[in-house]
């Protein structure tokens, strides 16, 4: 067994296990880290970006990181099923699926489709409503990205960058994507079983049970704790692995999600009081959810009643509708509103009531309906493409608006780094729910797995915190760390397997008792193997030879295989034995005592019979028929196994 | 040799009140609790004594599986727990468990609140009763216990329904209502070939193999814009869910598409919160509707309005959906009583009608209705005079009583299946997919029932039972024991045979099975020997040939050695260091008396586990002789 890292990030995993002739990927997150290195795409022209003193011409296409060209370390093509874990992580999916020969299935719930759909159509849509007429690749070139400034200079694998996917490869990509419902058992080529689990992250996470009879492999990846909208993480299900592979942990561990809402409402509220705007970079789907929610709560305290909020992005409608219908993912709270029936989230309300306005882009409606002062929900949030650019533009020279950032997934300050400088204020409330180094020792502690993996980051404190020894991972025995491209061999050796005994053998079974409690039979069977599943069936009979005048003909039938003679154990006590020798005619043995046993001289038959405490031997003429009685009258005292 | 017993306790060989005892390895299941809509006395309710006399039924059941919303299979649910009772769990889908507390609460205030009944659950039995609700998503496995495991497929039927996989050990039951067949439509559709021992299935229209559901759609259309079309109405008794919504979605974008003005009512005050309800469960629906969904949600209708008792007298075409759909009761009777004598009208009955009902009297061609049965008289006037007038009612209830109303049944009366019940084709389908070893019919007339079985026995060849109420169909299964194999046996056996299967050449292996408090292993004799920490007991044979040869006793080793090697072929032969020439694992040694060294003694010896085909003694000792002859 054997687990292939494909990602470094430890948020945005992409890890391929090996498991009983099977290969599956789990996850297959997309790094989009590297846009920081380019340049925004505005929507309108920009006089200030085009003026940007550039090297040589610059290079303004967007690309997106790959998780890792794989190919030195596995033919990708051989990958049979990849495991899905949320939205988040299935960014990565059409470029694996579409160019690398792959012909598997992937799994993920019916949420985790519907919404990674809508967020890497909103990814397309950005990249491709402002068309670049140039651009330019030949700076990858070792040669060239040497002389270029830093931190270009400096990144690692641009080779690795590839252009954004289109739709028809995401359209094509997710139709390969097989829906699958929380602990349902899928099985793979009859050799193992994979089950998600809910983990509780975001609307239709999972983790994932890899399992076969004897083996049982958990992935936890990206789950929470925390009661926001999703239903609850399964935790028991994971007990008794053998491996617990674990990904996707907080980003912010030293940032309280609850504490950072309370942050972000009231930054909101004084800004809006100031008579600015606020602008909130976002996800289109996930933690807004939990955003609109509070703010729902928020407004009416907080007399924000008449500020208009609104949400754009080509797939905000989508979002917000879908987030609807998935009532048998969501917490119990919001299950039990369905049942009245109502809405499960509030911003069907806000929607209704018309204090949450949403717009596919701004243009068109947005330009004629657009009030301020006003908060915006939109993409992308690193602040280099989508509508965020625009409102980027348009605010930043104002110190009365402020800009709060809540997704974790980049850095504020690079994120900035091009709008500098800039007279807007500037938030940080990143909220990652995703499970902390406390809860995550406690849940292990919980479900005992006899050996952890994770990302090496785990296995130490974060460099600009050394000193924090909590926020590291301490397990007793020490985890398993990976790394980008490391590829381990996975801690336990795979011994039985699970066969079937087909009835009519099992009734043809002579089984005897060892010791108390414990039985044993000797089995002779035909084994049958279809679709890794072996089955027993008894050895036919051969058929009867038809009585032939041809004698040499019968010979040269096959010879029927017979089963081998069993193993013997036990010993044969020697006035048991003596007494049966009379009783089979056999009256004339001289006993004779040795260091280890008995040595019996059959005088009449001139034959010596050896007893010991693990062996008998018998030395005699050649005299078939008396050797075959002494064998059987010498069986009747052993164990057969 | 392990049973499956099932027992209808309702819906055996009958339509309503769907009840069904399964009791499979050890476990008992009850699948659906619904009511009869054609009595109502005590045979309206399963007869659940049956399970126990006296007391509780928590004991005696570990679960409780209800398919789908309607109230043949879930009316008798609070009555069962709260009355009867039962604390154990029971299982819906999420749609069955929204909807059905609200179809419950409208069948307690009809039965209570119009009819006057008492000894009737009440609103509270029905919320706690719900409280034991658990609900089951799709595919969802679900561990009832340790052994029972329970699984959830779409059916299709209607909101919510499902078919439900049922799994104790290797032993499995599949029950399903009424499986459509158009579900396909939908991404989750359809069973795998889960090879169950019993199908359950209802059979409902089991004669029936209806046309498809495009001509029947258009067919619907077509009889309807006729009837608008001469100024008559249109009456289609419906209940409040399920079909009803299909149907207004398909008037809906007719009406709009030939820009037609007639008024389109729904008459049940629950429609708009139905319509909720379809909206919130939108992925229980079909593709077309989900797909479309963001951009128009078809559960927002703008031509189908709420309906007021008043309506049913205005002048010119109109069509109305009343509720309930057999017309044994409720609006859709007061409605059709107002347009019977007109045959200008058109009453529309889109689903099954039980035995008793104005509905089904009216499909069997029935013109004249007396309308004098006590009960249909007590619920007319109860639902002619105001609320606070009830007791008045009961009262006039018993003057009326002597009184026959007769009603002239002139308006036209259409049957068109639209209620989604397995039909013939839809059955036969579900057996090709599932391949279960044995069928079980229910919730179906007796004579249909006799001709499906029939039908199924000649193409399937399985055997297809149809137990009557109380009566218990009983299925021995013959389950293959799990054994875990030592990796290194199978592996061991797998190698011998090659790495592809040849069918002439059986691939056999040889081993111990350990059977140990539960565990059945299966290893090498070697292994169960060091496993159960016994010594082995060599058991060897040795075999004394005279022969005389004058050469020295080496020399003698090494003739017999090369002979050996010209005769046996095929042999492994060694003449090994120590003296000793091995045959397979058969050890010569050569001594010679002290007396005269001519006269040796050939020792053949071999160990128990020597195997037969080189049977030492009889083919090696000639070899004594054959040597004594070389010599001369």
């Amino acid at each position: 067994m054997k687990l292939y890292c494909l990602s470094g990030h430890p948020t945005l995993p992409c890890n391929v296990l090996k498991f009983k002739s099977t290969t599956i990927m789990l996850d297959c997150g997309l790094d989009t880290t590297s846009v920081l290195n380019f340049l925004p795409l505005p929507l309108v022209h920009s006089p200030r970006l085009s003026k940007l003193p550039g090297w040589i011409s610059k290079d303004g296409t967007i690309n997106l990181e790959k998780v890792l060209d794989a190919r030195e370390l596995l033919d990708l093509s051989t990958i049979d099923v990849i495991l899905i874990s949320n939205y988040h992580c299935m960014m990565a999916l059409p470029y694996i699926t579409e160019h690398t020969g792959f012909t598997g299935t992937v799994y993920a719930t019916e949420p985790t489709l519907q919404i990674g759909r809508l967020l890497m159509e909103e990814v397309v849509n950005f990249m491709e409503r402002v068309p670049k007429a140039q651009s330019a690749t030949c700076w990858k070139n070792k040669e060239i990205q040497r002389m270029l400034p830093g931190p270009l200079k400096d990144a690692v694998d641009v080779w690795t960058w590839k252009r954004c996917y289109s739709m028809q490869e995401v359209n094509s990509a997710l139709s390969k994507v097989q829906l699958v419902g929380y602990s349902q058992k899928v099985e793979l080529f009859g050799a193992v079983q994979v089950s998600p689990l809910s983990s509780g992250y975001s609307l239709g996470s999972s983790n994932w049970i890899i399992q076969s009879h004897h083996e049982k492999v958990s992935y936890v990846s990206g789950s929470s704790l925390l009661t926001t909208h999703p239903q609850p993480m399964d935790q028991s299900s994971l007990k008794n692995s053998d491996v617990l592979i674990l990904t996707g942990l907080t980003q912010m561990p030293t940032a309280n999600p609850d504490g950072m809402l309370g942050e972000f409402c009231s930054n909101l509220a004084m800004t809006i009081r100031a008579g600015g705007n606020v602008l909130v970079p976002c996800y289109s789907s996930g933690v807004i959810y939990d955003l609109l929610e509070c703010l729902y709560q928020f407004i009416e305290s907080a007399s924000l009643g008449t500020t208009p909020f609104y949400f754009i992005s080509p797939v905000a409608n989508s979002s917000l509708e879908f987030s609807q219908i998935f009532a048998e993912w969501l917490c119990h709270n919001k299950q039990t509103k369905v049942y009245l029936p109502e809405p499960p989230f509030p911003h069907a309300e806000l929607i209704q009531t018309n204090k949450l306005k949403h717009y596919p882009s701004i243009h068109g409606d947005f330009s004629s309906e657009f009030r301020q002062p006003c908060v915006v929900f939109t993409g992308h949030p690193s602040l280099r493409f989508g509508d965020v650019v625009h409102f980027m533009e348009l605010w930043g020279k104002s110190s009365l608006n402020t800009i709060i950032f809540t997704e974790p997934d980049f850095s504020y300050l690079d994120a900035l780094a091009p709008y500098q400088p800039l007279a807007m204020k500037c938030v940080y409330c990143p909220i990652d729910t995703r499970l902390n180094f406390h809860q995550v020792s406690k849940l292990l502690k919980e479900v005992q797995p006899l050996h952890v993996v994770c990302p090496e980051q785990y296995t130490q404190p974060p460099l600009t915190q050394s000193h924090r020894s909590d926020l590291m991972l301490e397990l007793q025995p020490p985890p398993m760390p990976y790394r980008r491209c490391s590829v381990l061999n996975l801690p336990f050796r795979r011994r039985y397997e699970r066969v079937y005994i087909l009835p009519e053998l099992a009734n043809s079974l002579v089984p005897s008792e060892i010791k108390p409690g414990v039985s044993v039979a000797t089995v002779s069977a035909v084994v049958h193997s279809k679709d890794n599943k072996h089955t027993l069936q008894s050895v036919p009979k051969p058929p009867p030879v038809a009585p032939s005048k041809k004698r040499k003909r019968v010979m040269d039938e096959p010879p029927v295989v017979l089963a081998p003679k069993p193993l013997l154990s036990g010993a044969v006590p020697l006035e048991a034995f003596l007494a049966t020798l009379q009783k089979h005619g056999i009256t004339e043995v001289k006993v004779e005592e040795t260091a280890d046993g008995h040595i019996l001289h059959l005088q009449a038959e001139d034959t010596l019979i050896q007893l010991e405490e693990d062996g008998t031997h018998i030395v005699c003429d050649n005299n078939e028929p008396l050797r075959t009685t002494l064998r059987d009258l010498v069986l009747r005292f052993l164990q057969k196994l | 040799m392990p049973e499956i017993n099932v027992t209808p306790l309702g819906a055996g060989q009958d339509v309503g009140r769907s009840c069904i005892l399964v009791s499979i390895g050890g476990k008992n299941i009850m699948l659906d609790c619904g009511m009869h809509m054609g009595y109502n006395d005590d045979r309206r309710f399963p007869d659940f004594s049956y399970i126990t006399q006296n007391g509780r039924l928590t004991d005696f059941l570990d679960c409780v599986i209800i398919s789908h919303f309607h109230l043949d299979h879930c009316g008798a649910l609070p009555y069962m727990s709260e009355m009867v009772g039962y604390d154990g769990p029971i299982y819906m889908t999420h749609p069955t468990k929204a909807i059905c507390p609200i179809l419950l609460e409208d069948f307690r205030k009809i039965t209570v609140d119009k009819k006057g009944e008492t000894n009737f659950f009440t609103s509270q039995m029905i919320k706690d009763c719900m409280k034991k609700v658990v609900p089951l998503n799709l595919h969802q496995t679900v561990q009832v216990d340790d052994e029972l495991e329970i699984k959830a497929y779409y059916a299709g039927h209607v909101l919510g329904a499902a078919m439900v996989h049922i799994k104790v050990g290797s032993e499995s039951v599949v029950y399903t209502v009424s499986v459509n067949k158009y579900a396909k439509s939908h991404i989750s559709a359809w069973i795998d070939k889960c090879r169950p021992d019993i199908l359950i299935s209802e059979s409902t229209y089991a004669t029936t193999i209806r046309d498809s559901k495009r001509c029947r759609e258009r067919d619907f259309l077509k009889k309807v814009h006729e009837t608008i079309e001469r100024g008559g109405k249109v009456l289609i008794p419906v209940f409040a869910l399920g079909r009803a919504q299909e149907l207004c979605i398909l008037l809906e974008t007719f009406w709009e598409r030939m820009n037609l003005k007639a008024p389109i009512y729904f008459s049940t005050g629950l429609t708009e919160k139905a319509n909720h309800y379809y909206k919130l469960f939108i992925t229980w629906t079909n593709q077309k509707i989900r797909k479309t969904f963001v951009q128009r949600n078809m559960f927002e209708f703008k031509h189908i309005k709420a309906f007021d008792r008043s309506y049913a007298d205005n002048p010119g075409p109109m069509v109305v959906f009343a509720t309930p759909g057999m017309l044994h009761a409720g609006q859709s009777l007061q409605i059709f009583k107002k347009w019977a004598g007109n045959e200008k009208n058109m009453v529309i009955m889109p689903g099954y009608c039980v035995q008793g009902t104005i509905g089904h009297k009216i499909l069997n061609g029935q013109r004249k209705l007396e309308m004098e049965g006590r009960a249909t008289v007590r619920l007319l006037i109860s639902f002619a005079l105001t609320k606070r007038l009830i007791h008045v009612g009961k009262l006039l209830a018993c003057v009326f009583c002597f009184h026959t109303l007769q009603l002239d049944v002139k308006l036209q009366v259409e049957y068109m299946s639209f209620s989604a019940h397995a039909d013939a084709k839809g059955i036969m389908q579900l057996i090709r997919m599932a391949e279960p070893r044995n069928m079980l019919l229910v919730h179906g007339e007796a004579v249909k029932m006799e001709f499906l079985k029939g039908k199924i026995e000649q193409e399937f060849s399985i055997d297809c039972y149809m137990p009557a109420n109380g009566e218990t169909a009983t299925v021995t299964t013959n389950p293959s024991v799990p054994v875990d194999i030592s990796l290194n046996l199978l592996k061991r056996e797998m190698a011998l045979g090659g790495p592809l299967p040849d069918p002439k050449k059986p691939r056999t292996m040889h081993g111990t099975l350990i059977m140990k408090e539960n565990s059945l292993k299966l290893v090498s004799s070697e292994q169960a020997l060091k496993e159960l920490g016994l010594n082995e007991h060599q058991l060897r044979f040795t075999c004394r040939v005279q022969l005389q040869d004058p050469h020295s006793d080496p020399d003698t080793l090494h003739r017999i050695y090369t002979h050996l090697k010209s005769v046996l072929k095929g042999y492994t032969i060694q003449h090994l260091p120590d003296g000793t020439v091995m045959v397979e694992s058969i050890v010569i040694k050569v001594s010679s008396s002290a007396e005269d060294t001519n006269a040796k003694v050939l020792l053949l010896s071999w160990s128990y586990q020597v195997k037969h085909r080189h049977c030492p003694c009889s083919r090696l000792s000639k070899l004594g002789q054959k040597h004594n002859r070389l010599k001369t």
